[in-house]
């Protein structure tokens, strides 16, 4: 496992290391999904420009379905296709996906185990300047409660073009959750993500980050941070949500006794509600969580709105810090 | 459109209905509770499906080529489950167990739970979307076989029902026939009191769609309908079925208080008494 600098050096010797969207890598992975297998397909809601669909669009326009404004329909008619042994991918931004068609997702989708793919792009705060009504930090929290389903956050470009392989083999629905706003690639060029599999850059003896999506990038810095001031904190990927892979969150926990979690989402719901249920069952320890939180987000840049929220790597270290001087 | 059925088919047709009533009763009967009205009222336009228009194959629910039926009002499972037993997709006596523990036969229709159940349903509004996306896939891959989804009236205030509305015009699904069960009662009240739904015909037809307005407890009209439809290139087709809340029942039929109220074992024998089912 390289460091953080070497990883960033490798950036910029590497095209394929160079910070990018989660959504393009999905853009870039569904085509491919597509051009290999022809039950692939594609619906979108009227946002298919912005959630990397049209590339596929563009391709195979018989495999691909605008539903127009209408995310409720859009989750019906992809389940719909799912009946006849299509494998639909369904896509808007997250906060439509889940929270205007929730029920639908309900009833129509994981009641049933429909082998639906619902991928969602923009969520989280650094959708930036649209604002909080497009920002959606509570997808996660809707999505785990949901019987039958499986929760992805992919950290980088690498990591998603995975998922999206791993999830068409997968039969079942599953939700993924995508982001608006580059991120710097953090996973190894041979890492090879399963689903329910956590991936562990480094296990802390003194502190460890639970992270998921553009937070893996940050705690890693954090890391790097804390180990300049003598702090041994370890920082593990948990792309899946759900199923939660228990072992890794016990053996984080027995290390260092204490664990962050680390999610650009409510603190109520997602990751971190999802490791603190599971400790405090299981093996409790302390937990802090860094998130956002119970508070809408904002118009702003998104560096800026990642400061005002307290998602920065320094907001990290000082969590880590304070908890472990009153311990 | 006027056709002309023989007269063997008509009254096979309605004895079948008359026999599916009278399961529908028992079966809520032993459950004490559930949709008896709504039940009713789509009996007629159901078995005109299920026994004589749909290709399907009870002991093969998966075959390929059938044709699929989407009970978006998935409130009148007693329908589905008369007529999938009447059918010989399962036993009849399984029909004792609705509502039960353990019971395949859930209050509203469970697809993981019983073989010919296309997909779950009872949360309003969602059928008609699922029946296009089925309609989709079944033109991509070149199969004739149609997609026919029942929805109630007051079914159709789910705003979703009419973005599903605009996706069948819009991709032309011919192959989707829509029934919607205008018995005009909904919980509440009489619709036109709670909220209102006229002008039905004209409002899918503006949508793009075939409208076809019949009295949904006429045999022949019923499938004359069903045969327009199937027919009908280019735009998908919905048969407004003008029909009575509680049909086949005098002391039912129009009475909004009958909606989810199953009948008790007084009504039930009576019931019997009027459709000619004397004390079996």
């Amino acid at each position: 496992m390289g460091s953080r600098e070497e990883s960033q050096k490798s950036a910029s010797q590497n095209s394929e290391r160079k910070p990018a969207a989660t959504r393009d890598a999905y853009g870039d992975a569904l085509l491919e999904l597509g051009k290999k297998r022809k039950e692939v397909v594609v619906l979108d809601a009227d946002l298919s420009g912005s959630t990397k669909t049209a590339k596929f669009a563009k391709v195979f326009p018989e495999r691909f379905f605008n539903i127009g404004i209408s995310e409720q329909d859009l989750i019906g008619t992809a389940g719909g296709l799912a009946l006849t042994g299509k494998l639909p991918f369904a896509s808007t931004f997250a906060v439509f996906e889940t929270g205007r068609a929730w029920e639908q997702i309900r009833q129509t989708i994981s009641y049933s185990s429909l082998n639906v793919k619902l991928v969602a792009t923009h969520s989280g705060i650094t959708v930036a300047e649209d604002g909080a009504s497009h920002q959606a930090i509570e997808d996660i929290a809707l999505m785990r409660v949901l019987p039958n389903m499986t929760v992805i956050v992919p950290a980088d470009g690498i990591e998603t073009k995975q998922v999206i392989e791993a999830i068409a083999d997968f039969y079942g629905p599953v939700y993924v959750r995508l982001g608006r706003s580059r991120v710097p690639v953090v996973m190894p060029d041979d890492y090879k993500f399963a689903i329910g599999k956590a991936y562990k850059f480094h296990v802390g003896k003194d502190a460890n980050i639970i992270a998921a999506g553009i937070m893996v990038s940050t705690s890693l810095d954090a890391m790097e941070l804390l180990k300049k001031e003598g702090i041994d904190a370890g920082v593990i990927n948990m792309p899946t949500v759900k199923p939660l892979d228990h072992d890794a969150v016990i053996e984080a926990a027995k290390a260092s006794g204490f664990i962050v979690t680390a999610e650009e989402h409510s603190v109520i719901g997602g990751l971190g509600g999802a490791v603190c249920e599971f400790l405090a069952e299981n093996y409790p320890v302390a937990v802090k969580r860094i998130g956002i939180k119970d508070t809408f987000g904002c118009s702003g840049p998104s560096d800026e709105l990642i400061k005002l929220y307290g998602l920065t790597a320094e907001d990290i270290v000082k969590t880590i810090k304070e908890a472990l001087k009153k311990s | 459109m006027s056709q002309v059925y023989a007269s063997k088919d008509i009254a096979f047709l309605k004895e079948q209905a008359k026999a599916v009533r009278i399961e529908i009763l028992k079966m809520l009967t032993e459950a004490g509770s559930g949709h008896t009205g709504g039940s009713l009222s789509a009996t007629d336009v159901a078995t005109a499906l299920y026994f004589s228009r749909m290709r399907h194959n009870p002991k093969d629910p998966a075959w390929k080529e059938r044709d699929r039926f989407i009970l978006s009002k998935g409130h009148a499972a007693p329908l589905l489950y008369a007529v999938l037993a009447l059918s010989g997709y399962f036993d009849k006596s399984l029909l004792n167990t609705l509502r039960k523990i353990g019971s395949p036969l859930q209050g509203h229709p469970c697809s993981k739970l019983l073989p010919g159940v296309e997909i779950s349903t009872g949360s309003l509004g969602q059928g008609l979307s699922i029946a296009n996306g089925i309609a989709m896939g079944l033109k991509m891959d070149g199969m004739n076989s149609r997609v026919y989804c029942i929805l109630g009236d007051g079914e159709t205030q789910e705003g979703q029902v009419w973005e599903a509305a605009m996706t069948a015009a819009h991709y032309r699904l011919d192959n989707v026939c829509a029934i919607i069960d205008n018995n005009g009662l909904q919980i509440d009240g009489p619709c036109c009191d709670v909220m209102a739904l006229e002008p039905i015909t004209e409002k899918w037809d503006a949508f793009g769609w075939h409208v076809i307005d019949i009295d949904g407890h006429d045999m022949e009209a019923i499938l004359g309908a069903l045969d327009e439809a199937e027919g009908i290139k280019g735009k998908p087709a919905m048969i407004v079925a003008r029909t009575v809340k509680g049909k086949g029942v005098s002391f039912f039929e129009g009475k909004v208080q009958y909606h989810g109220m199953a009948p008790t074992q007084e009504e039930l024998k009576k019931a019997l008494e009027e459709l000619g089912e004397n004390g079996k």
